[in-house]
C-alpha cells in the first residue's frame, strides 16, 4: 500500500483549501494539497469577481497575512472598482472582476514555486482514524496520506444535489462526484448538520449579446488593488454590461413557478436572502417592475458571460425564454443552464476557534462546509485553519485574531458562537469596530501579528516595514505640529478663533481638511507617497470616534477577558433561566466577552456565570 | 486600564431609616468631592450633600475607603443618607452627572470585588445567593417597566431604531445593489421621533422632580382648628423624612413624609391671623401665599361656619375636626385617631392621580440611560457620515437595552432583506 507522510494534509483545492495549504507551507510545514485534478485549483465556481463590501476587507486581511488571494486577484483582475469610494474610508471595499482561467493558471504557478507544498491528485474517500484522532486520509486507489493535521475544505460536496427544474442529480458542482462516504464519517463524529442551498444563473455566450445597446460600466480610473504588494493591474481591463429584467421576463417566470425546483418543493435547504433567485425576486418583490442584471465577462479570452442577478432553478427551456426577453439578450445563446445546489453543512458551533472539531483531534473544517458562502469567507477560514495546524505542528502560539482586530475574527466568532441560519456572508455591519477595521489599514493591524506567527515572508515584511516607517514619520510630524487658529486660518483652514493650538491630527479630523492643506503650515509633510498620506487622512477622519470606542473597549476588557472553561456546566449556575442555560450550553462561548455577544444575555446573567467560574476555581484550588 | 466609576443604592430600595449609596472606582474620591467635602480616607464624617448646582440635598454620614481596603478593593465612598426615595433619587441623579460615573450594573460591585480578590469561598457562596435575589429583584423591576404604556413605547423605539440602522446599512453594505440612494431624510425623521418620545418620557420624570421633591400639602384653618395636633397625629403614623425643621418663617411648621411612596411636605400655617406687627404681618402674607401655591390644601375647621381667607382649589380636601368632642360621624380626631386613615387614603389618591403613570416605572438609573441615549441621538443632528450615524444609533440602542433589549446585527439585516430586493 502506497503511503506518504506530511505535517498537514488539505482536502479540496478551492479557495479555502488553497489558502490553508499555502499558509501551512509558508509557515514551513510539509503540506499536501489533495484534489481530484490539478485544474481544480482556485476555481471561481460562482461569479467571476473577488472582494467587494465586507469581502474586500477579508481579502485585504488575508493579504496582510501574506495569503495568496489578493495577489492572485491582482494578477488576474480585468476590472477594479472601489465600492463606496465616495463614502467614508471604513466602508470602502475594493472589488475586482476576475479572469477565471488566468486565476487558475496563476494559482498553479504559485503552487509550483511554493516551498513545502505538494499537490496530490486523487479522490479522497475516507479519513484515517485512530482512537479519537484523525491521522490523515485514504484515497480511492487505496493509498494513504498520513499527517497529524487534516483540513477538510470540501465545499458543497456533502450530499450535494443539483437541481435544474424538475431534474436533479447527485453532485457537488457540475461534473464532479459527491463525497458521500466522507459525510458519513463526519456524521459518526456526532457533528450536527443543516441543509443550505445556493443558486447560479445560466452562463451566456458573449458573442451573442448585443453589447452596443447596453449601458457599460468601466473600472475605476484609479484602480484600488486587492493586495498591499501591488499598485496597478497587469492585464487588459474590460467593462461590464448592465441590463434589466422587464414585465415580460417576470410573467414568463410567474407562469412557470411550479416548474422551479425551489418553488416546486424539491428543495428543503435555506438559501441566502441577499442572493435570491430570480423566482424569489419576482415573487417577494412583486411590485418591482424590473431587476438589474450585471453582465460580467468571465475573462479576456473566454466567451462566457455571467449574468449576475438572475440565478435560477427553472427548467432549461424556461431559462431560455426568460433570458431572451431581456434587452440586449434577444438572440443570446445559453452555454450552461443555471442550477440550484443543495448541500449539507456542519453546524460551526461544534468547532473550536481554530476550526478544529471539539471531540476529535487532528481534524479542521474550513470554507463552505461550515455554512458560509463566498470565496473570501472560505479563504479566510482556510487561512485560519492552515495557520493553526502549522502552529500546532511547530509548537507555536496560535495567531490571535478576534472581533477587535479583524473581520476574520468577527467571522470566526459569529460562526462558532452564533452559528448560521442561512449561508453566512460578511457585511461591514457585522463588525462592531467597523471604524477601526478598515481595508486600508489591514496590514497595520495584522502583518506584524503574522510576522510574529511566522506566516509573513521576507519580501512583504520589508515592504511593510518601509511603509510603517513612513507612517510613523508622518504621524510624528502630525502630532508634533502645533497650529494656532491664526496660522490655520492663514492656510485656509477654518477653525474657531479660540486661541487653542491644534495638532496636525486634530486639524485633519476637520471635514474638508486634507494633507495638502496642512502642507502650507508644515512643509515637511510634502513628499510622502499617496498611500501614506491617504492612510494618515483616513486615520484622522474617525479620530474622535476611535478614541471613544477604544475607551469603551478597555472599560469592558477586564470582565470580558475572563475565560469560560470548555467543560463549564451552565446547569448549576444559580439564577440563570432555563432558556439562557440552553442557549449557552449550545453556544459554548469561550469568554465572557463572547458570551456578551449572544442575543438575550443580560449583565446579571454574566455576573452569575462569573461567580460560578470563581467558585469553581476556588474549589479546584482547595 | 481605566474602569468607570460606578454607583448604586446599596441598601434595599424603598423607604427606610437610612439609605446607603455606594460609589466605587478609580474616580470615586475625586468625583464624589463634587457633592460633598470628603473625610480623610479611612474616616467618616457628617456632611452636607449638594447637587452639582449647589442645592442642598441632604445631610449624610460620608465614609471614604481607600483603594485596597474597601469592599470592592477600589476607592469607595459611601453616603448614608436619609432613607427617603426622594433624597436617594436626587443624590443618584447628581452622581450620574459626574464625568466618568455611571450606574452600576446588577452585581457589578460583587464582580469587581471578585476581580480584585476581595472575597473568599464562603463569601462567594453567600453572594451567589444574594445575587440570585438581586436577579430576581431585577426581573421584577424589568417586569414593572415592561408592563403598560412604557413597554409599548419602548417597542416602537426598538422598531424605529432598527429601521433607521437598516436604511443606513442598506446604503453602506449594498450600495452596488438597487437600494435607495438618499435614506437620510427618513433616518432623521425616525431618529427625531424617537428623540421626541424619549424627551417626553424624561419630561414626565422632570415633572417627577416635583414628585421627587415631594408634593407640598398645606393644612389651613382658623386658629385652634387642631392643625398642629393633626400634623402630630400624622407624624405618629408615617415615617418622617426629615425631623421637625424650622420653616421659612418661624410660623410655618414643616414636616416631610413618605406617604406610601409619595413624598409630601406637610405644613401648618399656624400664623394666619390678624396681626399689627409688620414683621409678623409679612410672615402671615408669606404663609398665605405659600398655602395658596401648595399642591393641595387640607381645610380643617372645628365649626363648619368658620371662614378661611384662602381659596379652595380643585382637588383640595376638607374635614371637620375634634371628632372626639362632637358625636357626628364625619368628623376626624387627632386625639383618638378617628378618620385619620380615611384622610390619608384620600390624600394619597388625590396626589397619586397627579403623577403621570409612566413616572412610577422609570427609575433614576433608567432615566440616566434615557438621557445618555438621547445624547447619542442628539449628536446625529450634526453628523453627515452614515457610518458614524450608525454608531450613534447603536450607542443609543446599547443605552436603551434595559428597555428594548440588545439587538444584534441580524435584526437589522432582517429588515434590510425584507425591505429591499438585494442580490444583483
Amino acid at each position: 500500500m502506497k503511503q506518504s507522510e506530511f505535517d498537514t494534509v488539505v482536502v479540496g483545492a478551492g479557495h479555502a483549501g488553497c489558502e490553508a495549504a499555502f499558509a501551512a507551507a509558508r509557515m514551513g510545514c510539509k503540506t499536501a494539497l489533495v484534489s481530484l485534478k490539478v485544474t481544480d485549483i482556485g476555481t471561481l465556481s460562482c461569479n467571476p469577481a473577488m472582494g467587494g463590501l465586507g469581502k474586500g476587507h477579508l481579502v485585504k486581511e488575508i493579504d496582510a497575512l501574506d495569503g495568496v488571494m489578493g495577489r492572485l486577484s491582482d494578477l488576474s483582475g480585468i476590472q477594479f472598482r472601489l465600492l463606496n469610494r465616495r463614502k467614508g474610508p471604513a466602508v470602502r471595499g475594493p472589488r475586482a472582476q476576475i479572469d477565471r482561467a488566468l486565476y487558475k493558471r496563476n494559482a498553479v504557478n504559485f503552487l509550483q514555486v511554493q516551498e513545502n507544498l505538494s499537490f496530490l491528485e486523487g479522490e479522497v474517500v475516507d479519513l484515517i482514524q485512530s482512537n479519537h484522532s484523525v491521522r490523515g486520509i485514504r484515497l480511492a486507489d487505496g493509498s494513504e496520506i498520513r499527517a497529524p493535521k487534516t483540513i477538510l475544505t470540501t465545499g458543497t460536496f456533502l450530499k450535494g444535489i443539483i437541481h435544474i427544474g424538475d431534474r436533479s442529480m447527485e453532485a457537488g458542482r457540475l461534473g464532479d462526484k459527491a463525497s458521500v462516504r466522507l459525510g458519513d464519517r463526519l456524521r459518526d463524529y456526532g457533528l450536527s448538520f443543516g441543509r443550505l442551498k445556493t443558486g447560479t444563473p445560466p452562463r451566456l455566450n458573449s458573442n451573442t449579446i448585443n453589447w452596443n445597446i447596453l449601458e457599460m460600466q468601466p473600472g475605476d480610473a484609479d484602480p484600488a488593488m486587492l493586495s498591499f504588494m501591488n499598485r496597478a493591474p497587469v492585464v487588459d481591463q474590460v467593462s461590464c454590461g448592465i441590463t434589466h429584467t422587464n414585465e415580460k421576463t417576470h410573467s414568463i417566470i410567474r407562469d412557470n413557478l411550479d416548474r422551479s425546483a425551489m418553488y416546486g418543493g424539491m428543495i428543503d435547504g435555506v438559501g441566502p436572502r441577499y442572493c435570491p433567485s430570480i423566482e424569489d425576486k419576482v415573487v417577494r418583490f412583486a411590485e418591482k417592475e424590473s431587476h438589474q442584471i450585471f453582465l460580467e465577462p468571465e475573462g479576456l479570452t473566454s466567451q462566457t458571460v455571467y449574468p449576475n442577478g438572475i440565478s435560477t432553478s427553472l427548467p432549461e427551456e424556461v431559462q431560455f425564454d426568460y433570458v431572451r426577453s431581456i434587452v440586449g439578450l434577444e438572440d443570446v445563446e445559453i452555454l450552461q443552464p443555471g442550477y440550484a445546489v443543495e448541500y449539507d453543512y456542519v453546524d460551526p458551533r461544534g468547532l473550536n476557534r481554530d476550526l478544529s472539531l471539539r471531540d476529535i483531534e487532528g481534524l479542521h473544517l474550513a470554507g463552505q462546509i461550515n455554512g458560509t458562502t463566498g470565496y473570501e469567507e472560505a479563504a479566510a477560514q482556510g487561512l485560519v485553519a492552515g495557520l493553526a495546524c502549522a502552529a500546532w505542528v511547530q509548537g507555536k502560539a496560535p495567531l490571535g485574531l478576534d472581533r477587535r482586530n479583524s473581520y476574520i475574527g468577527v467571522m470566526i466568532d459569529d460562526l462558532i458562537v452564533r452559528g448560521v441560519s442561512e449561508p453566512y456572508r460578511m457585511f461591514t455591519s457585522r463588525a462592531e469596530n467597523r471604524l477601526l477595521l478598515r481595508s486600508d489599514n489591514a496590514d497595520q493591524r495584522l502583518t506584524p501579528l503574522g510576522r510574529k506567527a511566522g506566516c509573513v515572508e521576507e519580501r512583504r515584511w520589508r515592504a511593510f516595514s518601509e511603509k510603517a516607517r513612513q507612517i510613523d514619520g508622518i504621524n510624528e510630524i502630525l502630532s508634533n505640529l502645533s497650529v494656532s487658529p491664526q496660522a490655520a486660518l492663514k492656510a485656509g483652514i477654518t477653525v474657531a478663533k479660540d486661541g487653542k493650538k491644534r495638532t496636525g491630527r486634530e486639524l485633519l479630523a476637520f471635514p474638508d481638511v486634507g494633507l495638502s492643506e496642512l502642507t502650507k503650515v508644515a512643509p515637511d509633510l510634502c513628499g510622502f507617497p499617496a498611500q501614506i498620506t491617504e492612510q494618515a487622512e483616513n486615520d484622522a477622519v474617525y479620530l474622535h470616534y476611535i478614541e471613544r470606542q477604544e475607551k469603551h473597549n478597555t472599560s469592558l476588557q477586564s470582565d470580558y477577558a475572563v475565560k469560560i472553561p470548555e467543560a463549564f456546566d451552565y446547569n448549576v449556575v444559580p439564577g440563570l433561566s432555563g432558556e439562557l442555560t440552553e442557549k449557552l450550553t449550545k453556544a459554548r462561548p469561550g469568554s465572557l466577552g463572547e458570551m456578551s455577544n449572544i442575543e438575550g444575555i443580560t449583565p446579571a446573567a454574566m455576573t452569575a456565570v462569573l461567580l460560578q467560574i470563581k467558585r469553581n476555581s476556588i474549589k479546584d484550588a482547595v | 486600564m481605566t474602569e468607570d466609576t460606578i454607583f448604586a443604592l446599596a441598601s434595599a430600595p424603598g423607604k427606610s431609616g437610612v439609605a446607603v449609596i455606594r460609589i466605587s472606582g478609580p474616580n470615586a474620591f475625586d468625583g464624589s468631592s463634587k457633592l460633598c467635602k470628603l473625610p480623610k480616607a479611612g474616616q467618616h464624617r457628617l456632611r452636607n450633600i449638594f447637587a452639582l448646582d449647589g442645592i442642598l440635598l441632604d445631610q449624610a454620614l460620608v465614609l471614604a475607603f481607600p483603594e485596597g481596603s474597601s469592599f470592592t478593593g477600589e476607592e469607595v465612598v459611601e453616603l448614608q443618607t436619609h432613607g427617603s426615595p426622594a433624597v436617594v433619587s436626587a443624590v443618584l441623579s447628581s452622581l450620574d452627572q459626574i464625568d466618568g460615573f455611571r450606574p452600576a450594573e446588577a452585581g457589578e460591585f460583587t464582580r469587581r470585588a471578585l476581580s480584585n480578590g476581595r472575597l473568599n469561598l464562603s463569601q462567594v457562596e453567600g453572594l451567589a445567593d444574594l445575587l440570585e435575589a438581586e436577579t430576581e429583584h431585577q426581573r421584577k423591576i424589568a417586569l414593572r417597566v415592561f408592563s403598560g404604556e412604557f413597554s409599548e413605547l419602548a417597542d416602537t423605539w426598538r422598531i424605529k431604531l432598527i429601521r433607521s440602522r437598516a436604511l443606513i446599512e442598506a446604503t453602506l453594505d449594498f450600495s452596488d445593489e438597487e437600494v435607495p440612494v438618499d435614506v437620510m431624510p427618513e433616518v432623521r425623521e425616525l431618529v427625531g421621533s424617537v428623540r421626541g418620545q424619549i424627551e417626553e418620557v424624561l419630561s414626565f420624570s422632570g415633572m417627577s422632580e416635583q414628585v421627587k421633591n415631594g408634593f407640598e400639602v398645606a393644612i389651613v384653618g382658623p386658629p385652634n382648628a387642631g392643625k398642629s395636633s393633626l400634623i402630630n397625629a400624622i407624624t405618629g403614623r408615617m415615617v418622617a423624612i426629615v425631623s421637625d425643621q424650622a420653616g421659612t418663617t418661624r410660623d410655618i411648621l414643616e414636616v416631610k413624609y413618605d406617604l406610601e411612596g409619595i413624598p409630601i411636605t406637610l405644613f401648618d400655617t399656624a400664623g394666619i391671623r390678624e396681626s399689627v406687627d409688620t414683621v409678623e404681618k409679612l410672615g402671615v402674607e408669606l404663609a398665605i401665599s405659600r398655602a395658596e401655591n401648595a399642591d393641595l390644601r387640607i381645610f380643617l375647621r372645628s365649626d363648619p361656619a368658620d371662614e378661611i381667607n384662602i381659596q379652595n382649589q380643585d382637588g383640595d380636601l376638607e374635614y371637620l375636626s375634634k371628632g372626639d368632642l362632637f358625636p357626628d360621624k364625619a368628623r376626624i380626631s387627632a386625639k383618638t385617631g378617628k378618620g385619620l386613615d380615611l384622610l390619608l387614603t384620600d390624600l394619597r389618591s388625590a396626589l397619586a392621580s397627579r403623577i403621570p403613570p409612566s413616572v412610577t416605572t422609570i427609575r433614576s438609573r433608567q432615566q440616566g440611560a434615557l438621557r445618555k441615549a438621547l445624547g447619542s441621538l442628539d449628536l446625529i443632528e450634526g453628523i453627515q457620515d452614515p457610518e458614524i450615524i450608525a454608531i450613534e444609533i447603536q450607542n443609543a440602542v446599547n443605552k436603551l437595552s434595559f428597555a428594548i433589549g440588545v439587538h444584534c446585527i441580524e435584526s437589522v439585516l432582517d429588515d434590510v432583506f425584507s425591505s429591499f430586493c438585494i442580490g444583483k
